[in-house]
């Protein structure tokens, strides 16, 4: 078919070195989800709009379907599987939970990470902050409100800490 | 999706690509940020057989200001540049960088790419052709300078050769008592803007307009300088009159077509109220104030 010599991939994914050897068309979004079997990415709208596929690159949100896997060699990505530890959800879950800042989940998984990208820059972002902050993410439940009021609760609970 | 296949070629240095270039023809492209090729690709609209990766080219990132003039790596991603000081000297810059699709795409993709793509409706285009803007390029032949307004031929067309790639993007600061504003219309976020413009002056005293740069964006082929709507400005006062006079000529030099964003009348429409407001916002930042301008979608 494509002719096309496959490359290795090694990236830092939760803090775990992960490596496979792709097809360099293979998208960020598929290496998760297919080689490394962790599906908690998901893949909404596949053409860079709506943001469900959203993961930290190097502390930095991106879309995952909107890179090839290679580009992102060598790097350290967090995933919504990162963001607990031991059982514990971090503050960010927790606030989505008790907010119920989700409707079916489809997109909650992008959320939490533009959420926590959002606070790591901005401790106490203001609520037009926090909108253009997850402009990027669409929830089509449009559950805004109560994603809203999450991300509000997890800059307080943060802040107490 | 899956784009079609091709081969991957990670660059080490810029002449290391530009050799790459023309070791795999006329097919293979150069891979930045990758926030317009590679949708275009998924969707087929580009099917390059080899791409060669930038980014991993050290360097091609920094943000410098020093003798009067802002360089910008080509791999300066939209992000760098919204939260560079370089940015906050010259408020239209902030207006473009911050607004650039939404966070996702603005942390990946870069100036240099944005710039290269020539997408007619590219932020980039429109804003950097108010200010004195050229890039250095480099190819197989070495180095050369080309201002911006020689550098976009026609929508995704530059004057790049095949194995000529942007390294930096170097942009004047503009002289004091200058102010200019950005200002784009979109349904939402990600999505391009149906209209906008962009517009750079100088006040000599409190209201007479020294000079002037009116560009339209999303509003042509490629960025659209509206020379005339200057005309209606430069070495005159600034008020309601000469700033409406202005909008018409914008709107005379709109050339946008009809699409899923509008019809060609609203967008003449459109960019003619943003070019009034963003004379406005020029000329309130000019005189020292600080206003907020950008992008605008429902929601903001």
């Amino acid at each position: 078919m494509s002719g096309a010599e496959k490359v290795s991939v090694r990236i830092r994914v939760n803090g775990e070195a992960r490596e496979a050897l792709v097809e360099p068309r293979t998208l960020l979004v598929e290496f998760l989800r297919d080689n490394l079997n962790l599906t908690g990415t998901h893949i909404g709208c596949d053409t860079t709009y709506c943001g469900a596929c959203t993961v930290l690159l190097n502390g930095r949100t991106v879309k995952s379907c909107t890179l090839f896997a290679p580009m992102a060699d060598g790097g350290e990505i967090t995933t919504v599987e990162g963001l607990s530890s031991d059982g514990t959800l971090h503050p960010v879950q927790h606030a989505f939970a008790e907010c119920h800042g989700l409707q079916c989940g489809y997109c909650t998984p992008g959320l939490l990470l533009s959420t926590v990208h959002l606070l790591n820059k901005n401790a106490k972002p203001t609520d037009k902050q926090i909108r253009k902050a997850i402009a990027g993410n669409t929830c089509r439940c449009t559950g805004y409100q109560n994603i809203l009021k999450a991300i509000r609760m997890a800059a307080d609970d943060m802040g107490k800490r | 999706m899956y784009a079609y296949p091709f081969s991957y070629h990670r660059a080490k240095s810029l002449a290391e690509a530009a050799k790459l270039l023309q070791q795999l023809g006329d097919e293979s492209r150069v891979l930045a940020g990758g926030q317009s090729l590679i949708p275009l690709m998924k969707m087929r609209l580009a099917r390059p057989t080899a791409l060669i990766d930038i980014n991993f080219v050290p360097g091609l990132s920094d943000i410098q200001s020093h003798n009067g003039e802002l360089r910008f790596g080509a791999l300066a991603r939209h992000t760098d540049i919204e939260t560079s000081e370089a940015s906050a000297t010259v408020p239209i810059l902030h207006d473009c960088a911050a607004g650039i699709a939404d966070v996702q795409v603005r942390n990946q993709g870069t100036i240099g790419g944005s710039l290269a793509e020539a997408d007619p409706s590219g932020d980039w285009g429109a804003t950097l052709l108010t200010l004195d803007t050229s890039l250095r390029c480099s190819g197989r032949q070495g180095e050369r300078s080309i201002k911006l307004e020689d550098f976009i031929k026609d929508a995704y067309t530059t004057v790049l050769a095949h194995d000529e790639l942007v390294r930096e993007i170097i942009v004047k600061k503009p002289p004091r008592n200058s102010g200019g504003a950005y200002l784009a219309f979109k349904r939402s976020a990600p999505v391009y803007a149906t209209a906008s413009a962009a517009v750079q002056l100088t006040l000599e005293g409190k209201d007479i307009c020294k000079d002037i740069r009116v560009v339209l964006g999303c509003a042509g082929l490629t960025a659209i300088r509206a020379k005339r709507a200057e005309d209606e400005l430069r070495g005159k006062k600034i008020d309601g009159k000469t700033i409406q006079r202005a909008a018409e000529a914008a709107r005379e030099a709109a050339e946008p077509q009809s699409d899923m964003r509008g019809s060609a009348d609203y967008k003449r429409t459109l960019v003619a109220a943003l070019v009034k407001r963003a004379i406005g916002i020029a000329v309130r930042r000019a005189r020292g104030e600080r206003v907020e301008a950008g992008h605008e979608y429902v929601g903001r």
